[in-house]
Parts: C-alpha cells; structure tokens; sequence
C-alpha cells in the first residue's frame, strides 16, 4: 500500500471515482444523448451546413472523446501527486 | 507508370520496411515477446493501439458503410471511438496496475479461480478468431482488386507476411511494424481525402468540407444535396437514416462496451513502463484514431455525391453503360458491381430498391466495400493515390492481424500452458509454443479469410457483441467492487456470452429469414444485442455474489493495490 494510511487511500479513490463520473455524464450526453436520443430536436439547428444532431453524431462526439482522455489523464496526474502516489 | 505498377511499388517498399523493422526488433525473451519488455514510448505506443486497432473493417468498410448508410452509420464512429473513452477511464490505468501479461491473467488471479482463467481464455480465442477471420478477407479483397490475383492467392501472400513479423518479432516487433503502419495507413486515407475535399467544396480540412457549400457554383450545402438525391432516388434522407432509436442506441452501446473488452488492444496497455504512461498513451491513441474517424464520415458523404453523379449522370438522366468510366468496368470484373439493364435504354439507373427484384428500377449493384478503395477512382485521382490506398488498406488489416494473432498465442503458450497445464515449462519452451501457436492461428485464419462465414461486417458485430457481453462486466466488477466473488463473476461470463452467442446465431445463422425488426427482442438487432447480453452478465454475477461465499481478504487487497498507481513497475509474469 503505498498511501500513507487508510484514509488516504478512500479520499484518492472517492475523488477518482467522482472525475471518472463527471467525465462519463459528458462521454453519454455528447454521444447517446445529442448524437441519438436529442437528436431529431437538435436536427432542427443548423450548424454550418450540417444538422447538428447529425454533426454531433459523426464529428462532434469524437471531438469531445478526444478531449475528455485528455483532461482525464491531467487531472488524475495532479490527483497522483495531491496523495504523493505519482511515480 | 499505371495503377498496378505504382501499386506494386508502394505496397512492396511498405512491406520492405514493415519486414525490415521486424527484423531488427526481434524478441529475445519472453518478456520481450509479450510486451515489449515494457519499454515503449507512450506516443510511439499511441499510435500502435491506434494502427492495432483499425483494422480492415476501419479503413476499407467503415466510409462505404456510412456512404450508403448515412446517419445510421454514425454508430460505428461514436461505438468505436466512445468505447475507447470506457477503456481509457475504467480499465486500462488498473490493468496497467496489475502487471500482468493478459485479459485471462486478470481474471484468473482477481477471482483466485482456474475456471474463470479458462472461461476468459475461451472467450479470448473465440473473440480473436472471429474477429481475424474478417481481416484475413480484407487483405484478400485489396490484394485480388490491385494485384489482380484470385482472393486465395492474396491470403497467402498475406498469410507469409503476417508469419514474418508476427511470429519472429512477437510484441516489441509488432509495436514498432505498427508505428509504421500506422504512419502508411493515415496517410494512405487522408491523400485522397483532402484531394477530393478541396475538388469539391475547396476545404482543405474533409471534415469542415464535408459541411461546407459545393464549389461548383451551386452554392448548395453538400449536405443539402446528398439529402435530396437520396430522397429523390427513394432513399431515406442521408441526415434521417432509417434504424429505430433504440435499435441505434443499443448497436452504439454494443459496440463501445465490445470495444473496451477487446483483449488484443487492451493487451497494449501492458507495453508502457507507468500507469501515467498509460493513461496519455490512450489519450494520443484516440487523437490518431480520431483523425481517421473524423475523416471517414467526409470520405462517405463525398464518394456518395460523386457515385450517384457518375452513375445516373449530373442530369440524372443516367449515363451511357458504353461511356462508364473504368472504374465500373475494372470493379465489374471483380463482381463486386453488377449492371443489368432493366428497360433496355442503355443507361444506368442507381435507384433505391432491390437489385435482384427484377421490378424495381435499380440497375446498378455496389459492394460497399468497394467504397473507400474505388473512391479515388471515382474523383479521377492520380495513379500514385490509388496504389497508396491499397498499401493504406493491406497495413490496417495486416496489423491489426498481427496484434490479434499475438494474444492467440499468449493465451495458448502462457494461460493454457505456463499457468494452467504445465507450470514448469521453461522461458524457452514457452516461446517455441508461442510460435507454433502463432503459426497454427495463421493457418486457421487464412482458411476461414478464403472460406469466409458470412458477411465480414456481421462477423465483426458478432466478435464486438460476444467480447461485450463477457469480458467488459467481469472486468468492471473486478476493479471497481472488492466483493464480487468466482462464482458471480464465472456464472455472469458464461451467461452473457451465451445469451448474446445464441441470440446472434439464431437470427444470423439457423433461421436468417426471422431477422427483422418484428421479431426482434425488444427491437434490438443481434449487432446490438450485446448490450442486453452485458445486463444479463451483470444481473447474473450480481444474483448468484447473493448466494455464495465472500471473496477472500487477500484478493481485496489485490483490489486495493491495483487501485493505487504506485509501484507498477515493469509487466512481469509473476
């Protein structure tokens, strides 16, 4: 065990476990949630020359994957080092 | 030069290179073999994941898929890419953690039970050789299309080059071979793109192109014309599609889940040296899959407007069959268009409707296959581009062939062998069984590449829907809950995998004539059915966790270790 003590260890995970929800709310509402479920709604408004339903669906909820990785591995690399577990 | 002589040229220096690279990187122990020792960059790992995972179903269906499916197609783009975010959020840091070679490891070490490595071992292979089966086909079709040999010839050929880097070089080979294939692969898919794009519209970018106004002087949305030819020719709109919503969601949801199971790509994670590594490598692995996947949606919406302009004419009046451009002729000859001229004006008519039904006003039949590697043929494109095309394609199937080829042996050679059936075997014989099992999957997989069960895209469904319904929740459990015990998570496997198997055989295989929307469970086709079958494992493990004994305190605090990221450490075996 590498945390200095039990309490640690439950306050690294429950703060991981809460970025890692965060990050999956925006994951499921850009893809399931504007790309299919919104998307009949969100077809109505246009977006350059796509629908943005449609954009959402085929370019914009990849853009936002990409994104969320990212700000993903900087902040767990900043939670690593708060609880002094980084390598 | 012509396409085939610039072909030649092009896939011959990739190969060149490929087969150069392994050589140099040959494994010297099994630690090598498996991962590479531990020791690759994270960037250089990126782009290894991402050229592991785009296989031939990426690069050579993907666009044509969307071209003719529109909106629908959009769940293979967000299941894919998505599933990515699932894997790099959930699994990939603690596997990392654990240490271990592979999937059936984890398993078998976080439910401290021999069955579940077997159960995971089973599911491993079936999951691999399903989904290999599909590549070795993809190389077939590139190869018969541009070398103009007979599909068997073209699995062998592949066959040789596969055995080469995969079986000498084993992981540290392939990581590098797929460095550079992905470098071949992107390149190969962006050239004619970005051609195309700036023909079309004068974006440089496909993807901004794609939704920009045509530069024809129209000034019509791209878009906006895609949506009234197909409405036109009786398609439903391009922006519409036609599935159900819950068909969609269900297909979207099966195929991320399927992909964050997948052993042979969540086996790369093991090749960098921290969990830190790990987590940035799967960041800039998405970034290079993104850029295919941004750009294949262009790529489908472009070679949709310019096929239906070539076929029935900017008129729409049909072209002169004795004026086709030689891409329906070349194409013609490999069967994977068909003409018949229905009212005998000689002219081709591309219309909605069966091609078969001798009724319907559709003349013309196109493999979408075809898609992506006819495209550059389509928009007139140099030589040079469409031999760069095949070599792009002959790369995504190839490495993506060699990755899934790896974990067969590793399961073979390490989980069967070493950890199951013979522990005392020594370093050197359990890479000598490495290789044969290598071999021996080759075989395998060229016979069912020249023999092919059914359609490459529905196989491929079947391996994501199978790996979703298995590994994805037994994993999950075994990270993020410290009770669930051996029994929970075997019972939960074995359940899921043959719910989803039998689903999908039944509608794809023993009665194909009931597969329609009526008869369907709730809706959900059998390529989103793993999504039910990934809540029945679930439900399953969470119901039998119920009834049977806790799980031992020294596997919770393996749980509790995998969960700290210090101390990982190279990938050791034990």
């Amino acid at each position: 065990m590498a945390f200095k003590n039990q309490d640690d260890a439950k306050a690294y995970w429950s703060e991981n476990l809460s970025l890692v929800f965060k990050l999956l709310a925006i994951w499921f509402l850009v893809s399931f949630g504007c790309g299919i479920l919104l998307v009949d709604v969100l077809n109505e408004i246009r977006f350059f020359g796509f629908k943005l339903g449609f954009w959402f669906s085929q370019q914009g909820s990849i853009y936002t994957f990409v994104v969320l990785i990212f700000v993903y591995a900087s902040k767990m690399n900043a939670l690593d080092k708060k609880y002094g577990v980084d390598d | 030069m012509d396409v085939q002589g610039y072909t030649f040229l092009i896939v011959g220096l990739s190969f060149a290179l490929y087969i150069g690279i392994a050589i140099w990187a040959r494994a010297g122990s099994t630690n090598e073999f498996y991962v590479a020792g531990g020791g690759v960059p994270p960037v250089a790992n990126g782009m290894a994941t991402a050229a592991d995972w785009m296989s031939a179903a990426s690069f050579i269906s993907m666009a044509g898929i969307i071209s003719f499916a529109g909106y629908d197609g959009g769940v293979y783009l967000m299941g894919w890419t998505g599933g990515y975010v699932l894997l790099a959020l959930c699994l990939a840091p603690y596997l990392r953690k654990f240490g271990k070679f592979t999937v059936p490891d984890f398993i078998g070490d976080r439910y401290y039970s021999q069955l579940a490595r077997i159960v995971a071992i089973l599911c491993a292979i079936f999951i691999c050789f399903t989904y290999i089966a599909g590549q070795m086909r993809g190389v077939g079709v590139v190869f018969s299309r541009f070398l103009e040999v007979d599909v068997e010839t073209g699995v062998y050929i592949g066959m040789v080059i596969v055995f080469f880097y995969a079986v000498l070089g084993g992981m540290k080979g392939i990581t590098y071979t797929q460095v550079a294939q992905y470098c071949v692969l992107v390149f190969a898919y962006l050239v004619p793109a970005i051609f195309i794009s700036m023909m079309m519209t004068g974006h440089l970018f496909p993807q901004t192109g794609f939704g920009a106004t045509l530069a024809d002087g129209s000034n019509v949305y791209l878009m906006d014309k895609l949506d009234g030819l197909s409405t036109e020719l009786g398609f439903s709109q391009y922006t519409e599609g036609s599935k159900s919503m819950i068909d969609v969601f269900a297909i979207t949801a099966a195929l991320m889940v399927g992909t964050a199971g997948l052993p042979h790509v969540i086996v790369r994670f093991f090749t960098v040296p921290k969990v830190k590594d790990t987590r940035i490598s799967a960041a800039w692995t998405l970034v290079f899959i993104a850029i295919v996947y941004t750009t294949a949606p262009a790529v489908a919406a472009f070679a949709r407007v310019n096929m239906i302009d070539t076929i029935n004419g900017k008129d729409g009046s049909g072209t002169l069959y004795e004026e086709a451009p030689a891409w329906v002729k070349n194409w013609e000859r490999t069967g994977l268009i068909q003409f018949t001229d229905k009212n005998g004006d000689g002219r081709m008519n591309y219309t909605a409707g069966k091609f078969s039904d001798p009724a319907s006003t559709n003349e013309v039949e196109i493999d979408r296959d075809i898609m992506v590697l006819a495209n550059p043929e389509i928009a007139d494109l140099p030589a040079w581009v469409i031999a760069l095309v095949a070599a792009g394609g002959i790369a995504a199937a190839l490495s993506t062939t060699a990755g899934l080829l790896l974990v067969i042996s590793t399961s073979v050679s390490h989980d069967l062998l070493k950890r199951t059936l013979k522990p005392d075997i020594s370093d050197k014989q359990e890479l000598l069984a490495a290789r044969l099992a290598a071999m021996i999957a080759i075989a395998i997989s060229a016979y069912f590449g020249i023999n092919p069960p059914g359609f490459v895209a529905s196989v491929v469904a079947f391996a994501f829907g199978l790996a979703a319904s298995s590994f994805f929740p037994a994993i999950i459990m075994g990270i993020f809950s410290k009770t669930m015990n051996k029994e929970g998570a075997i019972a939960g496997m074995v359940s899921g995998i043959t719910f989803t198997a039998a689903y999908i055989i039944y509608f794809k295989f023993v009665s194909p004539e009931l597969n329609t929307p009526d008869n369907w469970l709730f809706g959900i086709s059998p390529e989103g059915i793993g999504t039910i079958g990934m809540i029945v494992n679930f439900v399953v493990a969470a119901l039998v966790l119920k009834v049977t004994k806790e799980t031992p305190t020294e596997v919770q605090e393996m749980v509790e270790s995998i969960r700290s990221p210090k101390g990982s450490g190279a990938a050791h075996a034990h």
